[in-house]
């Protein structure tokens, strides 16, 4: 990257540093967070939608949708979470690829499933061959995100599920009694108190979800775990202008500051969230407010 | 408004089918100097990138590489994520059950047990790391000595460095430049035992026309001396050449 690095035997201390930290796998690595972060800031509102989905589908009083709910979550709950990771990534990408087969190809006499191949005409496959390599690794992301968002929704509709049983029967009862329907009873009263109850429970999935993202590389996306892993395996001279012994150590004790700092910082921010929403709810720590207030 | 972005987006993933399809070619990227990442560019690099690039062009095939996992890489072969896999993988009648190979590029090579001294305990009674899923580490099963199975060759090492195995055993070509560069901290132990009929390209099954390009090309490399030219410049002047 700076031009005194054009030839880094001879370099030594922090010049040979700075330069061993700017190489393209550097780069790739630091890039690397930052596929982290973006599938974290997608995945988590996508799951707190499948969450709130899951679990309005659960409380319905019509019984299948209500199944359909309950079932959602069982199944994901019930069920480890590597079998997603592993066997369900392959299915929803081998359904996707043989539906297009089944829209797009002309010659359709031949079998798709043959013993262990799988094996669609060139058009149906998501991406083509042709594709862009962005293209490629941005359907390895997709796929991550939605497998990653319906593992989690399970669990946040679970909790949301509790949060919404857990609002005071007295509170729905008042808003009732001033002849509000229950939609508005759901939309008005429901929805904003049960977010307090919800809140412990769902930090601990945001948690989870942090700590759960080196599963990415069992879905083919290089991610911080992977490069961390390739930087820091012995490199050996000849083929690698910088060789250095087994340093994986103080890689993944880069990455353990990294996930101690971001796990610390998530939890001043949800502890804030925490007392801004407990502002006159009929808990006890609105209880204190209010105290605290007066 | 949210279908219209959908659509746009399937489009444009799928894109046109251009009259040359572009062959996608798996590989490991963690196996030096077969094929790994460059440190300096973080591309993929080594011996068989360069040969497998030869071997397109001659073919009149755009290729592409895709890193892979080595402990997944038939497995997604067969599920049409790529379609060659060139990742220092040696023919063998096991492998040709599920998968088929062109000729082999690289010749019948050794394995040999890489050590902290050449009086390792190898046989019964020690403790040998191999990569998961190689050649290698069905030998060791066999040979009587307890198997620790790692996802990647270094690892094999490593272990043998903070004395979790008591040896690794794996490819000439990849242990010997790490004995050499060690400084005598490690050794080879025992004798080199040859395994394999080479390394070739994996394939699926049906891929018969892609196999038969592939083969003409190797025929052509190996006549015209380009291949042995290549295994020279990245395995050393000791090489088995054909």
């Amino acid at each position: 990257m700076f031009g005194y690095c054009a030839d880094p035997s001879a370099l030594s201390g922090l010049t040979w540093l700075s330069c061993y930290l700017t190489t393209g796998t550097h780069f790739n690595f630091y890039w690397s967070f930052v596929t982290v972060l973006t599938l974290l800031a997608i995945t988590a509102p996508i799951a707190l939608t499948f969450g709130f989905g899951g679990a309005m589908a659960a409380r319905s009083q019509i019984l299948p949708v209500s199944w359909i709910g309950k079932g959602y979550i069982a199944a994901v709950r019930g069920v480890p979470d590597i079998v997603y990771f592993l066997f369900f990534v392959i299915a929803l990408d081998q359904g996707i690829e043989y539906l297009r087969h089944l829209m797009v190809c002309e010659d359709l006499s031949q079998e798709v499933w043959r013993g262990l191949e799988f094996r669609v005409c060139p058009e149906a496959k998501v991406p083509t061959a042709n594709a862009a390599p962005i293209w490629h690794s941005t359907y390895a992301f997709a796929l991550a995100v939605f497998t990653f968002s319906l593992v989690f929704g399970a669990f946040a509709a679970n909790v949301i599920y509790g949060a919404m049983n857990a609002v005071p029967r007295g509170q729905l009862e008042t808003a009732e009694a001033y002849g509000m329907s229950p939609r508005q009873v759901f939309r008005r009263v429901l929805v904003p108190q049960m977010w307090i109850f919800a809140l412990p429970g769902l930090s601990n999935l945001w948690l989870i979800l942090i700590k759960a993202t080196p599963l990415l590389f069992l879905l083919g996306i290089q991610d911080i775990v992977f490069w961390a892993r390739e930087l820091g395996t012995a490199k050996l001279p000849g083929n690698n202008p910088y060789p250095h012994a087994d340093w994986r150590l103080f890689y993944f004790l880069g990455l353990l500051v990294f996930y101690l700092v971001f796990t610390r910082l998530s939890e001043i921010v949800l502890a804030r969230l925490t007392a801004r929403l407990s502002k006159g709810q009929a808990t006890m720590a609105g209880e204190a407010m209010r105290k605290a207030a007066t | 408004m949210k279908k219209l972005i959908l659509a746009t987006a399937l489009v444009a993933l799928t894109g046109p089918a251009f009259a040359q399809d572009v062959v996608r070619i798996g590989t490991e990227g963690a196996y030096e100097p077969y094929n790994f990442i460059d440190q300096a560019t973080g591309e993929l690099a080594g011996f068989e990138i360069e040969l497998g690039n030869e071997l397109c062009t001659r073919a009149g095939l755009t290729c592409e590489f895709v890193q892979n996992a080595w402990d997944s890489i038939i497995p997604n072969l067969q599920s049409g994520n790529y379609d060659l896999i060139m990742a220092g993988m040696s023919i063998t009648a096991e492998r040709e059950e599920i998968i088929t190979f062109t000729q082999n590029y690289v010749p019948p090579s050794a394995s040999i047990y890489l050590a902290l001294s050449a009086d390792a305990t190898i046989g019964e009674g020690g403790v040998v790391a191999a990569q998961t899923g190689t050649i290698q580490a069905s030998h060791v099963a066999e040979s009587g000595a307890t198997l620790l199975e790692f996802a990647t060759v270094d690892e094999t090492v490593a272990a043998v460095r903070n004395g979790e195995a008591d040896a690794a055993f794996g490819d000439l070509e990849s242990l010997q430049p790490m004995i050499d560069a060690s400084g005598g901290e490690l050794a080879r132990a025992g004798d080199p035992v040859p395994l394999g009929d080479g390394v070739g390209v994996g394939l699926r099954d049906s891929d018969e026309e892609l196999k038969g390009k592939l083969n003409e090309a190797i025929t052509a490399m190996k006549a015209d001396g380009t291949l042995n030219a290549l295994l020279e410049k990245w395995f050393g002047a000791n090489v088995a050449k054909f």
